[in-house]
C-alpha cells in the first residue's frame, strides 16, 4: 500500500504553452479509493499519466510514501487505460503473463476466474467482446499486486449492465488486494458507488475545486436510496459542480 | 473449389497453353513441355543441375539472411528516430536507385571475383528495399501499447520482442517475400558476371549453345523450389503471424 502526496504547480501540454493543470494539490491515504471527477478535457488523463510516469513530471512534487514516485522502481503500479490496450498477438493468458516477471500459471488462473473469464485464457483479445477485454485489462492490472492502481474511465462506452458488473468486480478486487486507488471518471453516481473520497476538478486549466468524503457505509448499492440522497444533496449544494464550477448561481 | 485445387487448375491451364503454343509455333526456339522435361531429366541425372541449384540457393540464403537482419535493424532505427531518419534519408534514396548492375560490377572490381564480393553485391542491392518497408512499419507502431510496457516496467527485451516487434511482423513478412524473389534474380546476374558455378553460370553456358530447353529446365527447377519455400515456410508463417489479429469480435 502506498500513500500519495501530490503537488503540481503548472503542467503544460507537450510543446505548447497552454496550461493543462494548475495548482493541483492532494494526498491519498494508503488503501484509500479516490475518484477524480471533472469535465472532459480537464486533464484528468494527463494527471494519471503523470502519476504513472508516462508524462513528464519534472519540477512537480509527486511523492509515494514520501519518496519520489518515479525514482523508486520498487513499488508496483497497475494502470487500467480508457481502452483495454491488450496485445492482439498474445492470448489472454499471455497478456497477463507479459506483465509478470516469472511464470505464474496458477495466479493467472485464479485472477481470470475472479473476473469471470476462467475458460477464456487461450482466446485472443479480438475473439472477446469489449466488456471481456476490459475485464482482462483489469485482471492484468491486479496481477502485479499493485500498491497503486490507476483507472482512467475504464467503464466508458460499455452498456449499463456490463458496467455495473465490472464495478462490482472492481470493488471485490480492491477489497482483496488493498491497493491505493485513483479512479478517473465523469460519472458522479459511479464515483459515489466506488470511492472513499471524490475530488472535483475545474475546466482547463484545471485545478481542484472541491473535495468530499463519501461517508456512506460499504458495501454500497448502485443507485441505492442512500446513495441517491447523498448525490442529490451534493448537487443541491453545488449545482454546477459537474461542469467544473462551485459557484452557487 | 478448394484453394489447392484452384492453384493446381491454374498450373494446368498455364502448362497446356504453353504446350498449345509450342505445337502451333513448331520451332526449336519454343520447345514443348516434353522437351523441357526431357532436358530437365537429362541435366538432373548428369548431376550438375543439383550442384548448381544448391550453390545458388546457398548464396540466396546467405545474402537473404544478412540483408533481412541488417535491413530490419536499420529500418527500425530510421523509423523510430526522427533525427537519424533525416540524416540518412537521402542516402537511402541514393542506395535505392543505384542500378543493381553497377553495385555488382563495382564489388567485383574492388574486391575481386570472389564469393564474398558476390554476396556483398546482393546484400547491398537488397537492404534499401527492406529498410523502406520496415521504416514504414516502425513509424506507425502503436504508442499506446508501448506505454503499457512502460507502465508495467517490462524489461527492454520483453518490450522489444513481445510488444514492439510483433507490430512489425506483417512488414517483415512482406519484405521477406519481395526480398526472396528479388534476391534470387540478382544472384543469377552476379553468377553470370563473375562466378564459375551456380544457376546463373549454367544459364550463361546454355545460352552460348542456344540450348533453350536447358534454360527453361533450369527455370522450371528454380521456380519449383520457390513454390516449395512459399508453401512450406511463408504460408505457415503468415498463419502464425495472423493469430489473434484477424478474428472478428465475439
Amino acid at each position: 500500500m502506498i500513500a500519495l502526496d501530490i503537488a503540481i504547480k503548472n503542467k503544460y501540454y507537450a510543446n505548447s504553452t497552454a496550461v493543462v493543470l494548475k495548482d493541483i494539490q492532494f494526498s491519498v491515504k494508503p488503501g484509500e479509493f479516490v475518484a477524480i471527477i471533472g469535465p472532459s478535457g480537464s486533464g484528468k488523463t494527463t494527471l494519471l499519466n503523470m502519476l504513472s510516469g508516462l508524462e513528464d513530471a519534472t519540477a512537480q512534487k509527486l511523492l509515494g510514501n514520501s519518496k519520489s514516485l518515479h525514482d523508486c522502481k520498487e513499488y508496483q503500479l497497475g494502470y487500467v487505460f480508457q481502452q483495454p490496450r491488450l496485445m492482439p498477438w498474445l492470448t489472454v493468458n499471455e497478456n497477463i503473463q507479459l506483465v509478470l516477471p516469472t511464470a505464474q500459471e496458477r495466479k493467472i488462473k485464479t485472477l481470470l476466474a475472479q473476473v469471470g473469464l476462467a475458460d477464456k485464457g487461450d482466446y485472443y483479445p479480438k475473439q472477446l467482446s469489449g466488456g471481456m477485454q476490459r475485464r482482462v485489462a483489469i485482471a492484468r492490472a491486479f496481477a502485479v499486486n499493485p500498491e497503486l492502481i490507476l483507472l482512467d474511465e475504464p467503464f466508458n462506452s460499455l452498456d449499463a449492465p456490463t458496467a455495473a458488473k465490472l464495478r462490482l468486480l472492481l470493488v471485490n478486487l480492491c477489497k482483496s488486494c488493498g491497493s491505493t486507488v485513483v479512479f478517473v471518471t465523469h460519472d458522479l453516481s459511479e464515483a459515489i458507488y466506488l470511492a472513499d473520497r471524490i475530488i472535483f476538478m475545474s475546466n482547463s486549466p484545471s485545478s481542484i475545486i472541491h473535495q468530499v468524503n463519501v461517508n456512506l457505509p460499504k458495501p454500497r448499492k448502485e443507485s441505492g436510496s442512500t446513495e441517491l440522497a447523498w448525490q442529490s444533496q451534493l448537487m443541491a449544494q453545488y449545482p454546477q459542480i459537474l461542469s467544473g464550477s462551485v459557484s452557487t448561481d | 473449389m478448394s484453394p489447392l485445387y484452384g492453384r493446381l487448375f491454374m498450373l494446368i491451364i498455364l502448362a497446356s497453353t504453353w504446350q498449345g503454343i509450342a505445337w502451333f509455333v513448331n520451332s526449336s526456339d519454343f520447345p514443348s513441355l516434353f522437351i523441357v522435361m526431357e532436358s530437365f531429366i537429362y541435366h538432373f541425372f548428369q548431376g550438375e543441375l543439383l550442384v548448381n541449384l544448391s550453390v545458388t540457393l546457398t548464396r540466396v540464403l546467405i545474402s537473404f539472411t544478412i540483408a533481412m537482419i541488417l535491413g530490419v535493424f536499420i529500418g527500425i532505427v530510421m523509423g523510430t528516430s526522427k533525427r537519424i531518419n533525416q540524416l540518412s534519408d537521402t542516402l537511402l534514396i541514393i542506395a535505392l536507385n543505384i542500378p543493381a548492375l553497377v553495385t555488382i560490377l563495382l564489388c567485383y572490381i574492388w574486391f575481386g571475383l570472389v564469393e564474398s564480393a558476390a554476396i556483398l553485391a546482393v546484400v547491398i542491392n537488397k537492404i534499401p528495399t527492406v529498410v523502406v518497408m520496415i521504416r514504414e512499419g516502425a513509424r506507425v507502431v502503436d504508442n499506446d501499447l508501448l506505454n503499457v510496457a512502460k507502465v508495467y516496467k517490462l524489461s527492454l527485451s520483453k518490450t522489444f520482442f513481445k510488444v514492439f516487434l510483433p507490430q512489425l511482423y506483417p512488414y517483415i513478412m512482406a519484405s521477406a517475400r519481395a526480398g526472396l524473389s528479388l534476391i534470387w534474380k540478382i544472384v543469377l546476374v552476379v553468377e553470370l558476371l563473375g562466378r564459375s558455378d551456380g544457376v546463373g553460370f549454367a544459364l550463361n553456358t546454355l545460352f552460348q549453345f542456344f540450348d533453350i530447353a536447358g534454360i527453361l529446365a533450369y527455370t522450371f527447377a528454380f521456380i519449383s523450389i520457390v513454390l516449395v519455400i512459399e508453401n512450406l515456410i511463408f504460408r505457415p508463417l503468415d498463419k502464425l503471424i495472423a493469430r489473434g489479429v484477424h478474428h472478428d469480435s465475439a
